[in-house]
């Protein structure tokens, strides 16, 4: 579903700055695969998922998504095959929106946007159902501002938007990063379900070991732009905290796992 | 203080009637103000250019409806440039209005034929009786000498209100809608498939095709085309948009009532300003000035109360999420 080769991106080349950000990354996913991501600090998590959505050109290598070459499409052209939710909850919905305009914006996504009605009566039916699913008592609040929302309520919602229409790969920017533990259980719990409801391809990071080992079928760990492990069927399950630290130890040759890692 | 009130009363409906006609091109500050987000300083040049191209087209002949819609045309291609230097080009986009409003300074005068005034001559009736909108209709309204449905106040408020039906039919398509989410939210805009150098063009072309209609209207209203009948424009349509939130605000919520409160707003600018005028002594050399302050206190008012007081500067700070 998800074919990256040799990805390499640079930031501020050539200056003192210079930091390779992603450093010949290969990885493929298969239909229905549900990746997680762990890393320190700059270990290349965020920027590879942004350069799967293409919010910047990439150096070289190339990325394909279904078959389709997008290593040159545009970041909106590439949205046709990709959901996201970003850490930062202000950023995946229009604030100064309606909950309904938001959701009838998503359901346009990769489509052409012309001079028919924005949001149809059968739409606002039909996100009032998804929003009871969601329980959190959006249902009625249809024409409330996103911006009223809290963190946790926004997060459910762009990942409702994210799935709106089913994605061919759905990125998660440590999407929970930002929520208290409860809300951030909530917003997986509900991400873990419309993920296996709808049989999608997904990369998710996480800071949370924890989380990064109990949810989905594959995990990679990177390290200063490279993926340094990936576990994936069987020995996934069986793996434990402590396992994957010293595993990170010994492909990055440091100890400082200890410190970077079993902060999240 | 009796004449000078009766003076001002006198005044009003002109006031009215040029409040009106400016608050068309607020209307066209509005969607890239408050919409899309963009200062958009191509608005001093495009509105001379509507005017320009609407005087030299019924100097030569044109019909006033069409040399209305070229008028509004130009405005958009004004747009366009700016639209691009800003997309393509990567031009800031205060910067980007700055250089196109800088060349249409060359390219009004070319219009005009190297002239920097140009007037339609409604001393003869023939001219007069195809206007759309006259100063001289206020008064001959007044007198009784032509219909009421002649005054500018009731041609130009029709006006103002098909123009907000249609914006307010607009920005509900899914077109619409995406320019509003590109204002909004650019990550969410993109992330949802939008393209916003498109959404971004398109809604500087509608603004600034407003605002050229406005010029066309104006240069018709005063019967004649000033190279400087753009100076501060969108100083004033600022006015107009901030005043209109301040008063209305907290009244009108729906988007087409939003669109109403902008106009609304230029009619109080320009009966204040006419108060201003018929009450003192003012030199109106000095009313630039009057506006600059008032645009720039009205301004700073969230600011100063996003520092002063906490709750207001969190709203401030959600309803931003772009910042």
């Amino acid at each position: 579903m998800l074919e990256i080769k040799n990805l390499r991106k640079v930031f501020g080349a050539g200056t003192v700055n210079e930091k390779v950000a992603l450093d010949g990354v290969d990885l493929t996913l298969e239909d229905g695969d549900f990746v997680t991501v762990i890393g320190g600090n700059g270990a290349g998590k965020s920027t590879l998922l942004n350069a799967v959505a293409g919010v910047w050109p990439v150096d070289s290598g190339s990325i394909s998504i279904d078959g389709v070459d997008v290593t040159h499409l545009p970041e909106h052209k590439r949205a046709k095959y990709i959901g996201r939710v970003f850490q930062d909850p202000m950023m995946g919905t229009a604030a100064t929106m309606q909950i309904e305009e938001n959701l009838a914006l998503a359901a346009r996504r990769g489509r052409a946007r012309g001079l028919k009605p924005g949001i149809t009566k059968a739409e606002r039916e039909q996100y009032s159902e998804m929003l009871k699913i969601l329980d959190l008592g959006l249902e009625d609040r249809l024409t409330g501002k996103v911006g009223l929302l809290s963190g946790g309520q926004r997060q459910a919602l762009t990942l409702l938007m994210a799935t709106l229409r089913k994605p061919k790969l759905l990125l998660l920017d440590e999407h929970t990063a930002a929520l208290d533990p409860k809300t951030a259980q909530k917003v997986l719990d509900a991400t873990e379900r419309v993920v296996q409801r709808d049989h999608l391809t997904t990369l998710m990071i996480t800071h949370n070991m924890r989380d990064a080992i109990a949810h989905g079928n594959r995990l990679i760990m990177m390290y200063e732009g490279r993926i340094v492990i990936s576990v994936s069927g069987e020995e996934k399950k069986k793996l434990t905290v402590e396992q994957l630290l010293r595993e990170f130890s010994r492909a990055s040759g440091s100890d400082e796992a200890d410190d970077k890692l079993l902060l999240g | 203080m009796l004449e000078l009130l009766q003076s001002f009363a006198g005044a009003v409906p002109g006031a009215v009637s040029q409040g009106l006609i400016w608050g068309i091109m607020a209307i066209g500050v509005y969607i890239t103000y408050k919409i899309l987000d963009v200062a958009d300083l191509t608005v001093d040049g495009s509105i001379c250019t509507g005017g320009a191209v609407f005087v030299v087209l019924f100097g030569a002949g044109v019909p006033v409806p069409v040399a209305m819609l070229a008028a509004f045309g130009v405005g958009m291609l004004a747009g366009l440039v700016t639209g691009l230097l800003h997309t393509a080009c990567g031009i800031p986009a205060i910067l980007a209005g700055i250089l196109t409003q800088l060349g249409l300074w060359s390219v009004n005068l070319a219009i005009m034929s190297t002239k920097s005034n140009i007037a339609i001559n409604i001393l003869d009736p023939k001219n007069l009786d195809k206007m759309l909108v006259s100063l001289r209709f206020v008064q001959e309204v007044g007198d009784g000498r032509r219909p009421f449905w002649q005054h500018p106040i009731f041609v130009v408020g029709l006006f103002t209100v098909a123009i907000i039906f249609l914006l307010y039919w607009f920005f509900g398509t899914e077109l619409g809608s995406s320019l509003r989410a590109t204002g909004a939210n650019g990550n969410m805009a993109r992330a949802q498939g939008i393209n916003t150098n498109v959404t971004k063009v398109l809604g500087l072309m509608l603004s600034n095709g407003l605002v050229a209609l406005c010029g066309a209207l104006l240069s018709q209203y005063q019967s004649f085309a000033d190279i400087n009948m753009g100076k501060g424009a969108i100083v004033i349509g600022l006015a107009a948009v901030i005043i209109g939130e301040v008063v209305f605000g907290k009244l009108f919520r729906n988007f087409g009532l939003k669109l109403l409160a902008v106009s609304l707003g230029a009619i109080i600018y320009y009966v204040v300003i006419q108060a201003v005028v018929s009450l003192s002594n003012i030199n109106t050399n000095y009313l630039k000035l009057i506006t600059a302050a008032i645009v720039a206190v009205f301004l700073a008012i969230p600011y100063w109360k996003g520092r002063y007081f906490g709750h207001h500067a969190k709203k401030e700070k959600e309803a931003a999420p772009d910042a």
